[in-house]
């Protein structure tokens, strides 16, 4: 009763393509190949976190409230009492910085949580299925959070600047901020996606991310020296991405001394580790 | 009534077969865990027909669509589009199929014209002609009206529409639709399929599209392969199918295609008609349609 022979397919109507108008969609889009791939990827990403935020920028708002508390009742109480050595800066200033990388990191972690909703939402999948090697994927997710985080601390930078803060405005050292901003923040993103791709669902990424991020800001220098610190506390410190990213920005914002290229090196690895352990686990997602 | 529903792959016509069939599968099985979702499947979809891959939910149909379109891995076996194999070479098979999974997936927070514009952009559509390709995949699918409207006030069957011209977008020579008319009302379900049916007119791409409703497989399909328990039961045009039965049951009586399933799944169908899982995403499914 089964025929294994394929069927006459059925007879294409003879009003052509041009009845329908879809001259352009006959013929496939030419490939691009090798490197291009890649940056290619990255743009079309940041493109539509962009679209996004024109669409909608309550986020943008409701996210400027937690770092502007900060610098306002942190920040100011702590210039008064000078309780923390500051290598002579007011506490404010020295703030500012951790309080911009730590309102980047919040954004990343969350971005990468993001992901298992695209799944949930069969988004991913649909990505999955696009000539996008994995590593591009993650790669461009990773700029794209690093794109969100910047325009968020672009309103830090405004914040604290109302505040008092003398901030930098030279503009070579506001782009190595941006550079920096946006490695960490891949990095971060790429650290939520990559625990995404070991946890699986949404309930335990949710409780993941919320036991890391407060931990991670902590476990930096972001409201304290290193000076300061327990022996402990410095050890984690000292392996913590987010404290090279203070480090960083304190050093182009501020003028205190600071370590860039160390801060740097390190930034530029966390990220490439992150966007490797992500891109690895990314097709558990896929499941 | 022969058991064997393959083709089977002679080694001397291969290459000849390759270049004809859009998809080959032999011998394909996959599992999660303890559940066989596919089990020794062998399949081949001609270049240029409308091909119905049909089941009760459970079958393991979405998991053959999902090996075919490289987002699962082929533990065994061998999966083929336009001769590439799908575990190997990845992205030229992703060049040469547009893809609508089951469940209904369009980002809410953009346009419809920028959900198809991110996948023009991934599909490496030149800036140049970006513009005017996204808009006649928007026409083609008849969402030129809602185009800037955001993709989160579309009803389910404006987001299956929106997903047809995310697919087509990179003039794919295969389309695979997993489930397009699930969950939507009787409306919308022919719309989407007067769609589907007018582009691959304009286009002459194959589809390979899976349902568990029998009557759109009777309706539009060239050949249907009818699967269960991740197997395939039989396979042919739907007529001859009904055919067939017809002259084995030899009363007189005139069966549907639900009948064929019917006698080909054997008992079993009723009481086991898909898991709780199934089910359930199923519902979810309709409840965003809703
Ligand atoms: N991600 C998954 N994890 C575990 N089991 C799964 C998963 N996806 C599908 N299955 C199981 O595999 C079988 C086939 O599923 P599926 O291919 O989705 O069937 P269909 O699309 O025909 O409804 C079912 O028993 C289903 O429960
Ligand atoms: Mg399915």
């Amino acid at each position: 009763m089964m025929s294994a022979e394929p069927a006459e397919p059925r007879p294409v109507s003879v009003d052509g393509p041009g009845a329908l108008g879809l001259d352009l969609l006959l013929v496939p889009p030419r490939a691009r190949s090798g490197w291009r791939v890649l940056p290619a990827r990255v743009a079309a990403m940041c493109v539509v976190e962009l679209q996004k935020l024109r669409h909608d920028r309550t986020e943008l708002y409701t996210r400027a409230v937690q770092p502007a508390l900060w610098l306002l009742i942190f920040g100011e109480t702590f210039t008064r009492i000078r309780a923390i050595p500051t290598g002579g800066i007011p506490y404010l200033d020295y703030l500012a910085p951790g309080i911009i990388a730590q309102s980047a990191m919040f954004i990343a972690i969350f971005y990468g949580i993001m992901i298992i909703w695209e799944r949930d939402a069969g988004v991913l999948t649909k990505l999955l299925v696009t000539p996008t090697p994995r590593a591009a994927l993650v790669t461009g997710k990773a700029f794209a959070a690093g794109v969100k985080a910047l325009i968020q601390a672009v309103v830090v930078v405004v914040i604290a600047a109302a505040l008092g803060v003398s901030l930098t405005w030279n503009p070579l050292r506001l782009i190595g901020v941006a550079a920096v901003v946006i490695l960490g923040s891949a990095f971060f993103s790429c650290l939520s996606m990559t625990i995404a791709g070991i946890v699986l669902t949404r309930d335990r990424l949710m409780g993941v991310g919320q036991a890391i991020t407060m931990p991670l800001f902590f476990a930096s220098n972001a409201l304290y020296p290193v000076a300061i610190m327990p022996d402990w506390l410095r050890a984690v410190s000292t392996i913590n991405p987010l404290s090279y990213q203070v480090d960083a920005l304190r050093g182009l914002l501020l003028g205190t001394p600071s370590h860039l290229p160390l801060d740097f090196v390190v930034l530029i690895a966390a990220a490439a580790i992150g966007i490797t352990a992500a891109s690895c686990l990314l097709g558990r997602l896929a499941r | 009534m022969s058991d064997d529903a393959q083709t089977v792959a002679d080694p001397g016509t291969t290459a000849g077969e390759a270049a004809r069939d859009a998809v080959t599968c032999s011998d394909l099985s996959y599992s999660f865990g303890q559940v066989k979702a596919v089990d020794g499947l062998d399949l081949s979809v001609a270049s240029g027909e409308i091909f119905g891959l049909l089941g009760p939910n459970g079958a393991g149909k979405s998991t053959v669509i999902r090996c075919v379109t490289t987002l699962l891995p082929v533990p065994s076996g061998m999966v083929r589009v336009f001769g590439h194999d799908a575990a190997r070479e990845r992205m030229a098979v992703r060049r040469l199929l547009g893809y609508v999974p089951q469940q209904l997936s369009a980002d809410a927070s953009l346009t419809g014209r920028e959900n198809v514009a991110l996948f023009a952009r991934l599909f490496d559509v030149s800036r140049r002609e970006r513009a005017a390709r996204v808009t006649e995949a928007l026409e083609a699918v008849g969402l030129a009206d809602a185009a800037d409207r955001m993709a989160g006030t579309y009803s389910g069957g404006m987001v299956r529409r929106l997903e047809l011209a995310q697919a087509l977008i990179s003039a794919p020579r295969l389309l695979m639709l997993d489930e397009p008319t699930i969950g939507l009302d009787p409306i919308a379900r022919t719309s989407v399929w007067e769609h589907i049916m007018a582009v691959r007119a304009a286009t002459g791409m194959t589809v390979l599209v899976t349902t568990h409703y029998m009557d759109e497989a009777e309706q539009y399909c060239d050949r249907v392969a009818l699967m269960h328990q991740g197997r395939i039961r039989a396979l042919g045009t739907p007529d001859q199918l009904v055919a067939d039965l017809r002259a084995r049951r030899d009363d007189g009586s005139t069966p549907t295609l639900e009948d064929v399933f019917r006698d080909v799944a054997g008992s079993g169908l009723d009481e086991e008609g898909g898991e709780f899982r199934d089910v359930r995403r199923t519902r979810r499914t309709a409840s965003r349609v809703g």
